[in-house]
């Protein structure tokens, strides 16, 4: 894939059988109550590969999000155009279920939300028990491993009935990735998961990351740039609603194409 | 552009203010201690009165027996402790359900005129007298039915409940943050398993007071009760038959020129103030001890849901 992956062109070659994309929005205009919160934006994002959504705040990079697992929908006033394919296949097509495809594409927030009456246990398990799955057994391992790839086993495993609650904050937030791991997601939207965090939870979260990677196609919404740099191997630059510049990490940070992103990755604003 | 002798001024100004402020503060919060208590005072001194002068007519037959002849003292109540008891599970019965599943509704698929239309009426209907639905209920029930009932009663009464539990529980779902709903979208889950599994027991608390509230509002109510099951002295014998409640027997004994009477009416008022205050205890015993966050009071699970 070229460095220089072009964001404003119209996206030619693109076919189902693309399958180095795993996620693809195209000419995404999301709006709340008619005011454009995202500017017709395209952009793919690859198989297995961490990418990080940066800009300033209010730039859209948290709606562009939502719009990748319909979330944004769910917003009162909110509507949207343009197509997001997943595996080729449009999810906003009337064929779709949402709550099917938010399977497929888990989600975390940016503040640690477990659900307040649940145990450790009965948190990560919500996904598979409230979806209906009873195998206890199956649970009970898919819990420990979801635990595990969150880094949190170690710290809870002789605890799982505590409530979820009980936790600190940055336990809580790998929490939150354990339930959303739990429901075998392929794709993984993280929403500056880390920014309620202090630095040894940041550090622990961007290791799971990293490792998280090899199974799983990461989008990450940060503010942090060392953060995306840190963890992204593809970074999009959002500013007003626009995609400014999109392409390899090391690329956008080092060597940016356009001047606003210059500014931007040198800490000139935002 | 401030100079750095406004800076003095301000800052000398904001310090005098301060002590001022502070002892406003001080003055306010005397305030409302005081109003409290002066609010405690009347309830506080009921609950003595009715102490003081309802425990002497207390014993095993004035809770087991029928009442005696008029202006004897003999007998008890114990028709209507379990006429009371019956119309309380009965209305609960009809008005718990309803309610909850229109507070549902209103929080939850609110967001329309159709909704807000509901709310409005329900918030009227919550207003009514009570003696206005016990005559719709003797129409619509005890003249299409032919005779006073249970049912007629907890018709009336459900109606009573109806709109402080759907409010109540409308109340407690719009304080479950947006972030655990969303948080359940984001598993996949259906939206009636978030309202169920997910929304409903963060809001548990709440809603159990709204409906501790509904049970001992319809536990003291006597108008609508005349309408609908007019009292009587015998037990329970069918549903199709008047029958007695506290409420009623109270009035009854108090309306009657004897001191035995009297006194069988203090104790009638003690045994339903025991009543509406145990089914409170143990409702919120048996639905919140297992909830980590909320105890026996719905004061504390607020405060801890805040933190």
């Amino acid at each position: 894939m070229s460095t220089t992956e072009g964001t404003f062109s119209p996206l030619n070659n693109l076919t189902p059988s693309d399958s180095d994309y795993k996620l693809i929005a195209e000419n995404v205009i999301a709006k709340y109550n008619g005011v454009e919160a995202v500017k017709n934006v395209s952009i793919k994002f690859k198989n297995k590969a961490v990418t990080a959504l940066i800009g300033p705040s209010g730039c859209g990079k948290t709606t562009l999000l939502r719009c990748l697992n319909r979330m944004h929908e769910l917003t009162k006033g909110a509507s949207l155009t343009g197509r997001v394919l997943l595996d080729g296949e449009d999810l906003y097509s009337n064929e779709q279920n949402p709550i099917v495809l938010r399977r497929k594409i888990g989600m975390v927030f940016q503040k640690p939300n477990p659900f307040p009456t649940m145990s450790i246990y009965d948190n990560v398990a919500a996904g598979l028990k409230l979806n209906g799955l009873k195998n206890k057994t199956i649970i009970d391992e898919i819990v420990r491993s979801c635990l595990e790839m969150s880094y949190l086993w170690d710290e809870v495993k002789n605890d799982l009935k505590k409530p979820g609650m009980s936790l600190s904050g940055g336990q809580q937030q790998r929490l939150c990735i354990a339930r959303a791991l739990a429901i075998q997601p392929e794709v993984l939207l993280m929403d500056e998961p880390a920014s309620a965090l202090d630095p040894l939870a940041t550090q622990k979260i961007e290791e799971m990351i990293t490792e998280l990677k090899k199974e799983y196609t990461i989008i990450i919404v940060t503010h942090n740039m060392q953060q995306a740099m840190r963890v992204s191997d593809y970074t999009g630059f959002m500013y007003l609603g626009n995609l400014i510049e999109f392409g390899e990490t090391r690329q956008i940070f080092e060597n940016p194409k356009n001047e606003t992103t210059a500014k931007y990755v040198q800490g000139q604003f935002g | 552009m401030i100079t750095a002798k406004q800076r003095a001024e301000f800052r000398t100004h904001f310090r005098y203010n301060v002590k001022k402020r502070l002892i406003i503060d001080k003055i306010a919060t005397g305030i409302v201690i005081g109003f409290v208590a002066l609010a405690i005072i009347p309830l506080g001194s009921i609950l003595l009165e009715v102490t003081k002068n309802g425990s002497a007519a207390l014993s095993i037959e004035f809770l087991t027996q029928i009442p005696g002849a008029i202006g004897t003292g003999e007998g008890g109540i114990g028709p209507a402790i379990q006429g009371t008891m019956l119309i309380i599970a009965a209305s609960s019965m009809i008005g718990v359900p309803i309610g909850i599943l229109s507070g549902i509704f209103l929080s939850e698929f609110g967001d329309n005129r159709y909704a807000k239309t509901i709310r409005f009426f329900n918030d009227v209907m919550a207003e009514f007298p009570s003696i206005v639905i016990g005559i719709f209920a003797f129409l619509v029930i005890v003249l299409v039915l032919g005779h006073f009932s249970l049912w007629a009663g907890a018709f009336a009464l459900s109606i009573i409940m109806l709109p402080i539990i759907a409010r109540t529980t409308e109340e407690s779902l719009k304080l479950v943050p947006i972030t655990y709903r969303e948080a359940g979208y984001a598993l996949g889950l259906k939206r009636w398993i978030i309202i169920t599994r997910i929304v409903l027991s963060s809001a548990k608390s709440g809603m159990i007071t709204g409906i501790m509230l509904a049970v001992a509002r319809i536990g003291g109510e006597t108008a609508p009760l005349i309408m609908t099951i007019l009292g009587s002295s015998q037990f329970f014998s069918g549903f199709d038959g008047p029958i007695d409640a506290l409420p009623l027997r109270i009035w009854r004994l108090s309306l009657l020129p004897y001191d035995s009477a009297q006194a069988q009416g203090w104790g009638a008022a003690l045994i339903l103030i025991l009543i509406v205050l145990s089914v409170n205890i143990g409702v919120r015993y048996i639905f919140l001890r297992k909830s980590g966050g909320a105890g026996l009071f719905y004061f504390r699970s607020v405060k801890r849901r805040q933190r």
